[in-house]
C-alpha cells in the first residue's frame, strides 16, 4: 500500500515536472501558439471540442478495434493451418513476413482504392498490420509444444488409424495441448499487434479521410486540425490518440492476466508465489 | 464372444516369442547416417523389471522410442506381447525425465489424461485418478496445479498418471534423473512398492548404477557407436526390497560390479574410437 502511494505520487511529480517546463519552454522561446500551443490551451481545447473529441475517438476505436480483434480471429486460424505441417510453413510463411515488411503507408492508398473510404477501410489497413504477430507468435506458440507430451499423446491415441480418426487426434492434440500451450505465445502476438492498431487506424485515416464531410476519426481530425493551424487542438487530438493506444495495450495485457494467471509462471508477479 | 478365428493377420516368427517385449536383430539409424542402434537382441519376461545403463548418446531412449512404437526401426522386429508395438500401444504407458504435465491442469486432471485420452468415461476417469492418487500417496493435493508442487511430488502425478491406464508395460527414460538423491531413492521404493502391486513389465533407463541394482531383476549395459547389448547381468536380491538392502555389503559388490563393466564399456570406446 506505501509502495503504491509512493508510485502515485513519483508519477504525478514527474508529469507535473513535465508540463512546468513545457510552459517553460513557451516562456524563454517566446514560441507563438501556432507552433506549441500552451498546456492551459491545449486544455481549453479539449474541454470546448470534447464532443466532436469523443466522436473521434469513438470512430478510430472502433476501426482499430475492428481490425485489430479480425487479426487475432484470422491470425489464430492461419497459425493452427501453418501448424499443421512443415511444408505448409515454407510455402506461405515467407509470405507473412512480407506482409510484415509491406510500408503501410504506400499500400493505404491502394486498398482505400479496392474497398472503398470510410471506417471499414480503416479497419482494413489496422487488420493487415496487426495479423503478422499473431500469425508469427501463434504458430510459434502452436509448434513448440513439449515433444514429450506430444509422444504422450501419440502413445495414447485411441482413434485408431485412417483418414478420419487421423483428423480427430489431430483436433484433440491442438485442443487439449496445442492450444492451450500456446496461449502465452498467442497473448505475446495479441500485445504486441495491440501496440500497433491505433497506430494502423490513424495512419488509415490520414488516408481514408471520412465518408461525411468534417466526421472522422482522430486521424482525419488531425489532417483537419493541422490544415486549419489549430494547433492546441492538434495536440488534443494527439493526447487521445495515445490514451487510446495505452487503452488497448491495457486491454490487451489485462486479458493476458485474466487468462493466464491460473498458470503461466510469466503472469505471475513475483509477490504472489 | 469371441470366435476362434484362424490367425492369419500376423505373420508369427519363426521362433515364437517368449518375452511379453522382444528385439531381434533391431537395427536402427536416423536418416542416413550410421546405426545408432545394431544388431540388438532382447528378451524380457513378462513382469521382468530391466534397467538399461550405458555412456551417453549409445541409444538408450532411441530403444525405448522403439518399442513404445514412437519411432521406425530400420531393420529387426519389435514385439509387444506377440504383436507390433503400435499395435500394443494402449498397453504401454511411458515416463519422461521430467514429468511433462499439464501447467494448465490440476493434479487430478492431470493423472486422468491418459485414461481420458484412452476414452474412458469421465466418472471412471475420476475414480481411477482418485485412487491412483491415494496410491502415490497424493491425495491431498488433488485440486492444485503443478507449480505449487515440489519436484517429487510431481514425478509422483507422472507415475499416477502412467499407471492409470493399468499398462502391462512400463517405459521409463530416466524418470528420476532430475531429482536429489533422497528423494529418488523413496520414489525408488515406491516404484517397487507399486509394481509389488500391478506386475508390469519394467523398462528402466537411468545413469544411476546405484537405482538399477535397486531395482532391477536384470541390468543391460549398452556399448555406444553403434549401440550394442555388451552385458547382461542379474540381480539377484530377493523381492520386497526396501531401503535396508542398499546398506548391505552384497548391494555395494553389485554395484562395483555392475560398474566396473560399464567402465569397461567406456574405456573401450575410448581406446576404439579417439583419433
Ligand atoms: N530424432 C533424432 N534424429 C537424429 N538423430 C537422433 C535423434 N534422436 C537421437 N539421435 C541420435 O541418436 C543417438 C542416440 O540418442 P539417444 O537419445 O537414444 O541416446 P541416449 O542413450 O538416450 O543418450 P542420453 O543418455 O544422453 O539420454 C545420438 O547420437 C543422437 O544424436
Ligand atoms: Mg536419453
Amino acid at each position: 500500500m506505501k509502495r503504491r502511494i509512493i508510485d502515485i505520487i513519483s508519477a504525478a511529480s514527474v508529469c507535473a515536472g513535465l508540463l512546468v517546463s513545457w510552459r517553460l519552454i513557451i516562456f524563454i522561446f517566446q514560441l507563438p501558439a501556432y507552433l506549441l500551443p500552451s498546456p492551459i490551451s491545449v486544455t481549453q481545447a479539449v474541454i470546448q471540442r470534447f464532443p466532436s473529441l469523443l466522436v473521434s475517438l469513438g470512430i478510430t476505436s472502433m476501426a482499430a478495434g475492428g481490425g485489430w480483434l479480425a487479426s487475432i480471429v484470422v491470425g489464430i486460424i492461419v497459425a493452427i493451418v501453418f501448424a499443421q505441417s512443415h511444408w505448409i510453413r515454407r510455402m506461405f510463411y515467407p509470405y507473412t513476413l512480407l506482409l510484415q515488411t509491406v510500408p503501410i503507408v504506400a499500400i493505404a492508398p491502394l486498398i482505400l482504392m479496392w474497398v472503398g473510404t470510410g471506417t471499414f477501410a480503416v479497419g482494413v489497413i489496422t487488420f493487415i498490420i496487426c495479423l503478422p504477430p499473431v500469425i508469427a507468435n501463434t504458430t510459434q506458440g502452436l509448434i513448440s509444444t513439449d515433444k514429450n507430451l506430444v509422444s504422450l499423446f501419440l502413445m495414447h491415441n485411441s482413434f485408431g488409424s485412417g483418414l478420419l480418426p487421423e483428423l480427430r487426434y489431430r483436433l484433440q492434440l491442438l485442443w487439449k495441448l496445442q492450444l492451450p500451450s500456446a496461449m502465452p505465445a498467442l497473448f505475446v502476438g495479441i500485445r504486441i499487434s495491440s501496440g500497433i492498431a491505433v497506430i494502423g487506424a490513424i495512419v488509415g485515416e490520414l488516408f481514408a479521410g471520412s465518408s461525411r464531410v468534417g466526421v472522422g476519426g482522430l486521424g482525419y481530425a488531425i489532417t483537419y486540425a493541422n490544415a486549419q493551424l489549430q494547433t492546441d487542438y492538434l495536440f488534443a487530438l494527439v493526447f487521445f490518440a495515445s490514451g487510446l493506444g495505452f487503452a488497448f495495450f491495457f486491454l490487451a495485457s489485462f486479458l493476458e492476466w485474466y487468462f493466464l494467471h491460473n498458470w503461466h509462471e510469466s503472469a505471475l508477479s513475483p509477490e504472489e508465489d | 464372444m469371441t470366435l476362434p478365428l484362424p490367425n492369419i493377420q500376423e505373420p508369427q516368427p519363426i521362433t515364437t516369442p517368449s518375452g511379453q517385449v522382444e528385439l531381434r536383430a533391431v537395427t536402427k539409424r536416423y536418416g542416413n547416417g550410421s546405426p545408432v542402434l545394431e544388431d540388438i537382441n532382447l528378451s524380457i519376461a513378462e513382469s521382468e523389471f530391466v534397467s538399461i545403463i550405458g555412456p551417453s548418446g549409445c541409444g538408450k531412449s532411441t530403444l525405448l522410442k522403439l518399442v513404445a512404437g514412437l519411432t521406425r526401426l530400420s531393420s529387426g522386429s519389435v514385439r509387444v506381447a506377440g504383436v507390433e508395438p503400435v499395435r500394443a500401444r494402449k498397453m504401454m504407458s511411458f515416463m519422461f525425465q521430467d514429468a511433462t504435465l499439464l501447467p494448465w491442469r490440476t493434479v487430478q486432471r492431470n493423472v486422468e489424461l491418459s485414461t481420458e485420452l484412452h476414452g474412458v468415461k469421465k466418472a471412471e476417469r475420476a475414480a481411477i485418478a482418485g485412487e491412483m492418487l491415494s496410491l502415490v500417496g497424493l491425495s491431498q493435493v488433488a485440486h492444485q496445479f503443478p507449480r505449487q508442487l515440489s519436484g517429487g511430488m510431481k514425478m509422483r502425478v507422472s507415475i499416477a498418471r502412467a499407471l492409470s491406464t493399468r499398462p502391462k508395460v512400463l517405459l521409463m527414460d530416466e524418470p528420476f534423473a532430475a531429482l536429489d538423491e533422497l528423494t529418488r531413492d523413496r520414489l525408488n521404493e515406491e516404484l517397487l512398492r507399486l509394481r509389488a502391486e500391478g506386475r508390469w513389465t519394467g523398462l528402466f533407463v537411468t545413469h544411476s548404477v546405484a537405482e538399477a541394482v535397486f531395482l532391477s531383476d536384470r541390468i543391460i549395459v549398452l556399448a555406444a557407436q553403434p549401440g550394442r547389448v555388451t552385458y547382461d547381468l542379474p540381480i539377484h536380491f530377493s523381492f520386497p526390497r526396501n531401503a535396508e538392502l542398499r546398506l548391505r555389503a552384497e548391494f555395494e559388490e553389485a554395484v562395483i560390479e555392475v560398474s566396473k563393466n560399464l567402465r569397461g564399456v567406456m574405456e573401450r570406446r575410448k581406446e576404439g574410437k579417439e583419433p
